[in-house]
């Protein structure tokens, strides 16, 4: 029940989010997140036209990546890969590796993680916290680096590990398909028309695009992709230069939309002031591409996914880049 | 001066594939001039309109990052390891 009073368009309307208010394991947790009715920060939009954030941050482990860790761990143990005594070890940028820690803790399993050694200092603190064990690779190989040090450590003792093997994993986008999906199409009640969501792995944009494209086969799923192979959209893939996962599909897409960091920058910076949340820089990317469908639109309820908040990113670019902004627009 | 320079996987293909390059020059900045006479059309991933380092890019200079430096004036020395971080993809 929401008791809000403040008199903007949506607040207080309705309480979508279906937590339970008392939980036996943060597992119980995960999903249900809410949509955000962010139209109000894009201009030049015909007023028929609805752009939602869905707000993965609110999951426990503060992102997307809890999804298709549960599926991946729950399945897993109930197809008897993942038996007591294995570690869990994956390659990750980061999100996906603090879910598995997570889940690894709650679950009580060891959890060992390849991380390219500049992954932001919270993502490293926050792994650790959960108990879980890093093992670095080089930055200069980027995310694809830790895949293939993953598969050697993996290829020198296979018994000893289970891999989640998130980017070939169909149960990653499983756990888009059986929950972010049905939760947009509930939440606006089967009017939603476009779904934006960046590709890490392609997990979110595959599993919940077929749930919705079953549901309305006219919903357009549009990837927001970063425009160059050198990109500051930390969490996204530039796939024409990096390792295609198995699991993510482009000819079941409807296009993608190239994004410049700088722009998907500035856009997390105004959301900081003009909505009070402070997001991700894959979230500044996926509001990106929904503001260029949304303008050519006359009317639509585009939904997007906002993968995270901005608070594991404080000692990143993006905040960085924050400083330089906000002096430019003092000075302007 | 000549100094090594480490380049990421998204900018091997103007290095024709090269992860360690080396090109000449007092400060950053200058080497930077330099890969491009050598690498055409490396500066503009690098820089921006302004000849600034783009924000989301992360040079260090044996270990450390040029913005808490002297950004594009931070000097060089023979034998200095310059690296072009890129961020982190998906996943």
């Amino acid at each position: 029940m929401t008791t809000a009073t403040a008199d903007s368009v949506g607040a207080g309307k309705r309480a979508d989010r279906q937590v339970p208010p008392r939980a036996y394991s943060i597992l119980d947790l995960i999903g249900n997140t809410p949509l955000l009715d962010v139209s109000g920060i894009a201009e030049g939009l015909s007023p028929r036209v609805r752009l939602y954030a869905k707000l993965e941050g609110l999951n426990p482990g503060g992102s997307v990546k809890d999804r298709a860790a549960l599926w991946m761990m729950r399945r897993g143990i109930e197809s008897g890969e993942l038996t007591e005594g294995k570690t869990v070890l994956d390659s990750t940028s980061g999100n996906t590796g603090i879910a598995l820690a997570m889940i690894g803790a709650a679950l009580r399993y060891p959890v060992s993680l390849v991380l390219p050694e500049n992954v932001s200092t919270e993502r490293k603190r926050i792994i650790t916290a959960f108990g879980a064990k890093i093992i670095y690779s080089s930055g200069l190989e980027g995310s694809d680096g830790a895949i293939l040090l993953c598969r050697e450590i993996l290829q020198k003792e296979p018994e000893r590990y289970f891999k989640p093997d998130q980017y070939f994993n169909a149960n990653n986008p499983q756990a888009h398909y059986e929950s972010t999906g049905p939760e947009i199409w509930e939440a606006t009640d089967g009017r939603v028309t476009h779904f934006v969501a960046g590709i890490g792995t392609g997990g979110t944009i595959m599993g919940t695009g077929r749930y919705l494209k079953e549901k309305n086969p006219a919903v357009r799923v549009i990837a927001a992709e970063p425009e160059d192979a050198l990109h500051g959209l930390e969490g996204l893939k530039h796939m024409a230069s990096s390792i295609v996962p198995g699991i993510y599909h482009e000819n079941e897409l409807d296009g993608k939309v190239p994004v410049p960091t700088e722009t998907a920058y500035e856009l997390c910076y105004r959301m900081g002031e003009k909505l009070g949340i402070v997001v991700g820089q894959s979230s500044g990317a996926a509001l990106y591409a929904a503001i260029q469908i949304g303008r050519d639109l006359e009317e639509g309820v585009i939904v997007m996914v906002f993968p995270d908040f901005g608070d594991r990113y404080l000692s990143t670019n993006l905040w960085h880049g924050w400083v330089d902004w906000a002096k430019k627009r003092r000075s302007r | 001066m000549a100094v090594q320079i480490r380049i990421p996987t998204p900018l091997r293909r103007f290095t024709g594939g090269a992860e360690e390059v080396s090109a000449a020059g007092a400060t950053v900045g200058t080497v930077i001039e330099d890969l491009e006479r050598q690498y055409a059309g490396i500066k503009e991933r690098l820089c921006d309109d302004e000849g600034q380092v783009r924000r989301f890019v992360n040079i260090y200079v044996n270990g450390d990052d040029i913005r808490f430096l002297n950004s594009l004036d931070t000097s060089l020395k023979d034998g200095d390891e310059v690296s072009i971080v890129p961020a982190i993809a998906g996943g």
